[in-house]
């Protein structure tokens, strides 16, 4: 499907913050005003190593936390702030959460059928119980599993399945937006390449948008369309997948894509990653601002690190 | 090559090795005829997905098998040089649980676990932890553990190594505690490293920076070490050989080139492939379809045939006998029998391996 990037974005999120209060004097700064834009039908990678934030993005976003500052515009509906009936029934039902861990996110005492009706039954989203355990026999079919395991406990199921049908209670409210928080970082090499794939299909057929946060560079560049890469709170540079591979401009960024794992013996025994350490760079990232190099790609930088990288 | 393959000390052999589970449903097979060898500074990689067995493996040889374990068959010996500098050579599987543990682990044989949180003490300062099995094992005074432990620190890559000598693993970074954790296992000099995922519970960029220390580490003190991973780009950094393991028994074996610029098996070309790389640009990803055999049930045919794509008839026959392909490269497939039509790798995986030859020529050798 193709993007209009000229049109509203699907979700504006505008110096969105989210600090922790620790104790008294301490306060943990999350995230700490981060602007993106994600337009309908595109896949938005989110990457960072952890503690940088990007698992708290989304849980802010999908108005788990409630943020401490900033604008969330999803499809036109302001859900930054305290939500009304109304805000939060659209909220709940069009934006949806794929989850890391596939055992710990599934109820152990509930039947899968139970599990993915569960969204319908609360928003009384059908009209007859008949119609109800079809819409879940679809659901199933269409992530790659059969009706009998409706009837099955999810500890019968391996951890690619049981991500199915993660995937399928997310999918059966056909949401707008799918945040897919490392949905696939849990799972073995091979049935990854399954799952993403499966997400990959189901986009196409379905037109949804996916916020995709991971840490694994790799995956992420095969499943987005644009990338935003996030350190301590801040997104550090964000643009196309091609622009972030190809010409990286943070050295972040850069650090980032060269601790990649290659499968190739020879040069991978021979490479050094690179390191990158703030302190010692004299970056500070609450001074920088955002310099265009393309329309899309842009970095956090001060006027003269600018300069630098782009050297 | 064979001549220099002599010289070579073993430190570990393993010769088939079955280890069966008792479970509720049944007695599962999880490990079926293994058979590996390991000699002195050298690193296998034993890559698998989970429940290929190849975790049970190593812990087969630290005697660390759950409760419902047993050897059915096998033997692990371990070769080394004991107090009298004469060589020995143990058979592991007859030895008890307490013996191993009184006497090889920590001491000859150390393992670094994949959650560095859990494997430490959170009561403990880390360097009392480091210290305790020098005290143990090599009797030595508190002082001189003290200044070992601080030393050890220091290698490992800990900043500060006295300061940090008395914090607890809960002030330190997840990298920093597996940097720790590292540091016990090399207390006491082992002759032998296990490394049970090791960097899967961390970051990409750290990673990296803890691979360096174990390799460094090793050629320094010239240890063996089993890698296990389901990471292909680990195993490319850090490996010599490769042993990939699937349903219980190694598939394919071979040194690190022959594995990865001239696999043989099936699985191992789905694999190889389904690893997401930077340069492709192909929108799909390879994936091999399936789920890994159940383990309860008898395999009389080759176990990977369900999902395999080149199957052939007798693949769903009988289970296909090592087959040497030249070098040190063995292959479990009936495709390498001389009977079998010719199988073409994927090519996607094809077009990946020319790119990676080109690559490593740029790089030099």
């Amino acid at each position: 499907m193709a993007v209009d990037y000229n049109a509203t974005p699907l979700l504006h999120v505008e110096n969105l913050k989210q600090h922790f209060r620790i104790s008294r004097n301490y306060t943990t700064k999350a995230v700490d005003g981060i602007s993106f834009d994600i337009y309908e039908g595109e896949t938005y990678g989110l990457v960072g190593e952890s503690g940088s934030g990007k698992s708290t993005t989304g849980r802010a976003v999908i108005r788990l936390y409630d943020p401490t500052e900033g604008k969330i515009i999803f499809d036109g509906h302001d859900i930054g702030g305290k939500l009304s009936k109304k805000e939060n029934d659209y909220l709940r039902k069009n934006m949806q959460m794929i989850f890391q861990d596939p055992m710990a996110c599934l109820n152990p005492r509930k039947k899968v059928k139970e599990i993915i009706a569960q969204g319908l039954r609360i928003h009384h989203d059908y009209k007859s119980e008949e119609e109800l355990t079809e819409r879940v026999y679809q659901i199933l079919e269409k992530v790659g599993l059969s009706r009998e395991h409706a009837t099955r406990y999810p500890q019968q199921f391996s951890g690619g399945q049981r991500q199915r049908i993660g995937i399928a209670r997310a999918l059966i409210m056909n949401p707008k937006l799918v945040i897919a928080d490392e949905a696939i970082s849990a799972l073995d090499v091979s049935v990854q390449a399954q799952v993403v794939n499966l997400m990959k299909d189901l986009q196409q057929e379905l037109g949804i948008t996916y916020l995709f946060i991971a840490h694994d560079l790799s995956m992420v560049k095969y499943i987005s369309d644009r990338i935003g890469v996030m350190h301590l709170g801040h997104i550090v540079e964000t643009g196309t997948t091609n622009e972030i591979f190809d010409n990286p401009i943070h050295p972040y960024t850069k650090a980032l894509l060269s601790a990649i794992p290659k499968a190739n013996p020879v040069v991978e025994k021979k490479r050094i990653a690179l390191s990158y350490d703030k302190a010692k760079e004299g970056v500070d990232y609450t001074v920088g601002s955002y310099h265009k190099i393309t329309d899309t790609h842009t970095v956090l930088a001060t006027d003269e690190e600018f300069a630098k990288w782009t050297k | 090559m064979s001549a220099n393959k002599e010289k070579k000390d073993k430190v570990l052999s393993i010769r088939d090795l079955n280890i069966s589970f008792e479970t509720a449903s049944g007695r599962v097979k999880a490990i079926r005829g293994v058979r590996m060898d390991l000699f002195k500074g050298e690193t296998i990689a034993i890559v698998g997905e989970s429940g290929s067995g190849k975790s049970v493996t190593v812990r087969a040889i630290m005697g660390i098998l759950a409760g419902n374990g047993r050897i059915d068959s096998g033997r692990i010996e371990y070769s080394f040089t004991n107090e009298k500098g004469e060589r020995e050579t143990v058979d592991m599987t007859t030895l008890s649980q307490k013996e191993i543990r009184y006497h090889f682990s920590g001491k000859h044989i150390a393992m670094i676990f994949q959650d560095p949180m859990t494997s430490l003490d959170p009561t403990m300062q880390i360097g009392k932890q480091i210290m305790e099995g020098m005290i143990i094992h090599e009797g030595i005074s508190k002082e001189e553990a003290k200044k070992r432990a601080i030393d050890l620190l220091a290698e490992v890559g800990i900043e500060n190594p006295e300061k940090r000598f008395k914090e607890y693993p809960h002030q330190l970074s997840g990298g920093m505690r597996q940097r720790v954790v590292i540091a016990i296992a090399l207390a006491c000099n082992p002759d032998i490293l296990i490394c049970d995922e090791p960097t899967t519970a961390l970051d990409v960029t750290i990673q990296a920076k803890i691979l360096e220390v174990i390799k460094k580490l090793q050629v320094e003190r010239n240890i063996s070490v089993i890698f296990i991973t389901h990471d292909l780009g680990v195993v490319a950094k850090v490996a010599d050989y490769v042993d990939v393991m699937y349903a219980g028994r190694i598939i394919e074996k071979g040194s690190i080139d022959e594995i990865f610029y001239d696999p043989r098996h099936p699985y191992t070309w789905g694999l190889l492939a389904s690893m997401p790389d930077t340069e492709t640009n192909s929108d799909r990803l390879y994936a091999i379809p399936g789920t890994p055999p159940d383990l309860l049930k008898p395999i009389t045919y080759d176990a990977f045939a369900p999902r395999n794509e080149y199957a052939l008839a007798i693949d769903y026959k009988a289970e296909p006998p090592m087959f040497n392909v030249g070098g040190q490269h063995r292959v479990a497939s009936w495709l390498c029998d001389e009977r079998s039509p010719h199988a073409e790798m994927p090519a996607i995986l094809k077009d990946r391996i020319e790119r990676m030859r080109e690559e490593s020529e740029k790089y030099g050798s």
